[in-house]
């Protein structure tokens, strides 16, 4: 069981820039990339930072705060050398250009945990 | 005068690569010659291979001289430039010139290379066609092309891809017509042809395969080209790179053998004893060649030759060219033609763009093509120069052994193995500059064994030779930006001038990977705004967060919001507005900072608009690399030691360069007396009052650095002053890099190269930096008036979602409703 939930026009996220969106408690940071749309959680793993300020290089988001790197397609943290990550989204644009999460039922249960 | 009649006159005709390739070789033997060089360009000798780079804007014209004029005096050499010959004499051994100059030789070198072979297109003499082989032409190119021009390429081949990679590089809309049905067929099969044209035509630049150009349209100036089919195409220039032809036309005149080109043997002898020729307008075994290698191997067989020392022999080359044509690097030696007995060997991977082919001949190799991953081509180009078998080897032949470590390529050469093609430099040779001569820089490298001066691509071998040999050896200095774009940040600001680009995209796209990284990106967005003096396209996807919403991030994701507050002062009604903002917004701290203003801490971002709004004081630019403030001393308003007043000069100055950028932050401070109470002496600029005069100060710190200034300059006048700050502070925006705080930037040029560049300049050249400043000034603004206009629809607002799941994520929500469900 999953939903996709509509988030907002694409234009409302600049080319190469994130945005966050609160979807529940849980906030969510949208990329918009050339070539498509990546979400991840919004919270560096390190110590909180809003990922949805960070500049992107291509499909990897870096930090304001300290610099760490997320690889957007995987939320695997890409520099330093940790074995950490941030949970990913499905995210799709649909034919009215606007940007989709996809919210999948196991979602609620790790959010949960 | 006896002893100078003795020496023999050689004449040089050409002042190209060959010619002077071949001069120098005949000055490392014993000679007796007195040397005339005539040349029909006004330039020194200079890497044609490198005009390509200078049309895309890679190197400015000066850097692919090859030798410049001292090395024509240092060797006694007559150069006589801009001198067509248009006669030769060979009876009374003289030539020709269109000046009337009529000189004798003793010997004769024709090396008058080639010219562009233009096809027969009606209207082709019209205003705006240019056939592209010369520095001139290059430069008639460069002045002419506009961003937003169109131009059409006639030719498909290695030069006029070249050609269009430069326009298409200088914003030009680009199209190529091709005659045959694939590019570069010279050099690439129909496979390897079709990779770079996918790669081409994703670049933006049209191609039109299989057209024949009927006519070049206008009247009196270009205006379009009409295709054999019909078909017209719109062009405000046409550039003709249909191909070239030997110039052979003294040989004829002089009634020497000539077919395509003057026929020499294998010494490079002519059908006259005392006339030579080499390079490009020869034909030799009946092959004319025109690439650079098999011309400098040439030039050193005529060396020998000439100077009596005959006896090496040229016996031909196997066609090689390595080269990259937007972007894509392309290979291809040999023959690449399909045959009876010739087996070939493939790989292809269409989505990364790689393809290889070997062309095989009885177990040996024959011809060789290799399209985006050139990395084996110094490997097959030694086996196309051994001839060695390679049945044993046959099932790796496109898989090589992993290179462990960095020096392995270089100790898996022999000695007699080529490192340079171009100038035909062998590992031994390089290995015995190092030993004999000290060589330990890349520098030294080409100055002494010439090699990887010519197309270059060698460079890496030669340096990984140098690491592995020389024991003293030093990288060279120059420091790239990053690796998205690995060029020096001197060099990619000259780019951005000459190529005119406005945007951080368009200068990844060119030069660098397309991507770029927190890094470069900051970096060229304050690049491309200095040298458009604010002209450019911002694009603040490339700007840090700071820069996107003028606040500076604090270690909880909200914000610091500092107003100006010129010189450090305030008044009675501003402190009101800053404490009812605190109040409104809840803001959990107001703070007094080290740069005599109000710091208002952990502001949310979506209430930047309406604290700013709130506030109705401009940006203080405390989040920013760029003018932070100028703080003051009470100075001779108050003060009783005060000498200057030094209040009202630095709100003038911070008002002057307030809202501009810089390489780093920039702070100032102007000071009454020298008691120095608002600490100018360590500060970026400072202005300090003395009686009667100011002195300018520039280059101090006192934060993670200290480092007290160096004087700039003493003036009697305010107003000199305020100018001599200003001159500074542009020339700091313009030389420095990105991230060098003046205290780096003043100790790594000198303060007396600063004084020599800025106050003591000459007018005009302070004038210069006074405008661009001011050009500058005039496009900037208080960036908190974005609140009013946001450069986008949520530059602050956050994203409210069109809807929430069904079932909320909120874990709490979720246990309430399943809970309640149950009871």
């Amino acid at each position: 069981m999953s939903t996709w939930i509509k988030i907002t026009p694409l234009n409302n996220i600049p080319l190469r820039e994130g945005r966050c969106v609160t979807l529940g408690r849980k906030e969510i940071a949208v990329f918009h990339l050339p070539e498509k749309v990546l979400a991840i959680d919004n919270r560096c793993p390190h110590s909180q930072g809003p990922l949805c300020d960070g500049i992107t290089t291509g499909t990897h988001v870096v930090c304001p705060l300290h610099g760490w790197k997320i690889d957007l397609e995987t939320g695997k943290v890409a520099r330093p050398d940790v074995p950490v990550g941030v949970n990913t989204y499905p995210c799709r644009v649909n034919s009215d250009g606007i940007v989709e999460i996809k919210v999948a039922a196991g979602m609620e249960a790790e959010v949960a945990a | 005068m006896a002893r100078k009649k003795l020496k023999q006159q050689l004449i040089v005709i050409g002042n190209g690569m060959a010619g002077i390739g071949c001069l120098e070789q005949i000055l490392r033997h014993d000679h007796n010659f007195e040397v005339t060089v005539f040349g029909d360009e006004t330039h020194v000798n200079y890497n044609r291979i490198l005009l390509s780079s200078v049309l895309a804007g890679e190197k400015p014209v000066d850097d692919i001289t090859l030798n410049p004029l001292a090395w024509y005096l240092e060797h006694q050499i007559t150069l006589r430039l801009g001198i067509r010959i248009n006669a030769i004499d060979p009876v009374m051994r003289t030539i020709t010139g269109d000046d009337g100059s009529v000189t004798s030789y003793d010997k004769l070198l024709i090396a008058t290379g080639s010219k562009p072979f233009i096809p027969r297109i009606e209207g082709v003499e019209k205003d705006g066609v240019c056939a592209w082989r010369t520095l001139g032409d290059t430069q008639w190119i460069l002045n002419r092309t506009r961003p937003g021009m169109r131009a059409v390429v006639i030719g498909g081949g290695l030069l006029g891809l070249e050609a269009a990679r430069g326009l298409q590089v200088r914003g030009c809309d680009v199209t190529v017509v091709h005659l045959r049905d694939r590019l570069m067929e010279r050099q690439l099969d129909s496979i390897g042809g079709r990779y770079l044209r996918t790669k081409i035509e994703a670049l933006g630049v049209k191609v039109l395969l299989d057209k024949s150009t009927a006519a070049i349209l206008g009247n009196g100036h270009a205006t379009g080209v009409r295709l054999s089919c019909g078909t017209e195409l719109p062009a405000d220039m046409v550039i003709v790179a249909a191909g070239i032809s030997p110039n052979a036309d003294l040989g004829k005149q002089a009634g020497l053998q000539v077919n395509r080109g003057i026929i020499v043997n294998d010494y490079l002898e002519t059908s006259n004893p005392d006339i030579y020729a080499v390079g490009e307008c020869t034909e030799h075994r009946g092959v004319c060649h025109g690439l650079v290698a098999p011309l400098l191997a040439q030039g050193k067989v005529l060396a020998a030759t000439i100077t009596s020392n005959r006896g090496a022999t040229f016996e031909g080359a196997i066609p090689a060219a390595k080269l990259k044509i937007m972007g894509v690097d392309v290979f291809s030696a040999g023959s690449t033609e399909e045959g009876p007995g010739i087996e070939t060997v493939k790989y292809e991977d269409e989505s990364q763009g790689v393809y290889k082919r070997l062309f095989l001949d009885g177990g040996r190799l024959v011809g060789a093509i290799l399209v985006g991953d050139i990395n084996d081509s110094s490997r097959y180009s030694e086996w196309l120069r051994t001839g060695a078998d390679l049945t044993a080897k046959r099932r790796t032949l496109l898989f090589p052994d992993p290179i462990a470590d960095n020096g392995d390529a270089a100790a898996m050469l022999s000695d007699s193995d080529t490192v340079c093609g171009c100038l035909g430099v062998s590992k031994g040779q390089i290995i015995e500059a190092i030993h004999e001569k000290g060589v330990c820089t890349m520098a030294q490298l080409k100055e002494s064994t010439r090699a990887s001066t010519g197309c270059g691509s060698c460079g890496n071998m030669c340096m990984d030779i140098l690491r592995a040999v020389a024991p003293n050896f030093e990288e060279e200095t120059k420091k790239v930006l990053c690796k998205c774009v690995p060029f020096p940040q001197e060099q990619i600001k000259e780019m951005i001038r000459t190529q005119r680009m406005k945007s951080v995209q368009e200068v990844l796209d060119i030069y660098g990977n397309g991507l770029g990284c927190e890094v470069c990106k900051p970096a060229l967005s304050y690049l491309v705004d200095v040298v458009n003096c604010g002209d450019h396209d911002e694009d603040r996807s490339t700007r840090f967060i700071n820069d996107r919403v003028h606040a500076n991030i604090q270690n909880d994701g909200t914000f610091s919001v500092i107003p100006r507050m010129r010189g450090g002062i305030t008044s009675p009604n501003e402190l009101r507005k800053i404490a009812d903002v605190a109040d409104k917004y809840n803001v959990p701290m107001v703070k007094v900072t080290g740069s005599q203003r109000i710091d208002l801490l952990g502001v949310k971002k979506e209430d930047l608009p309406k604290v700013w709004a709130d506030l109705g004081m401009p940006s203080g630019q405390a989040y920013a690399k760029g003018v932070r403030m100028v703080k003051t001393c009470v100075g001779s308003t108050f003060c009783r030691f005060g000498t200057q007043d030094s209040i009202a000069t630095g709100v003038e100055l911070e008002r002057r360069l307030e809202n501009l950028f810089t390489p780093h932050k920039t702070k100032m401070a102007v000071v009454g007396c020298p008691r120095n109470c608002a600490e100018a002496t360590v500060k970026d600029i400072g202005l300090v009052g003395q009686e009667g005069s100011w002195q300018v100060v520039v280059g101090g710190a006192a934060g993670k650095s200290v480092r007290k200034a160096d004087l700039l300059i003493t003036v009697s006048t305010t107003e000199e002053a305020l100018a001599a700050a200003e001159v500074f502070f542009q020339y700091y925006r313009e030389s420095a890099n990105y991230l060098e705080r003046t205290y780096d930037f003043v100790e790594r040029h000198g303060i007396e190269k600063i004084r020599r560049d800025t106050v003591y300049a000459q007018d005009a050249v302070k004038e210069a930096l006074l405008d661009r400043l001011k050009k500058s000034k005039n496009l900037s603004q208080d960036a908190w008036l974005e609140r009013d206009n946001p450069i986008n629809s949520t530059q602050f607002v956050q994203i409210q979602p069109m809807e929430q799941p069904v079932i909320p994520l909120n874990p709490s929500y979720l246990r309430t409703h399943v809970s309640a469900a149950n009871d």
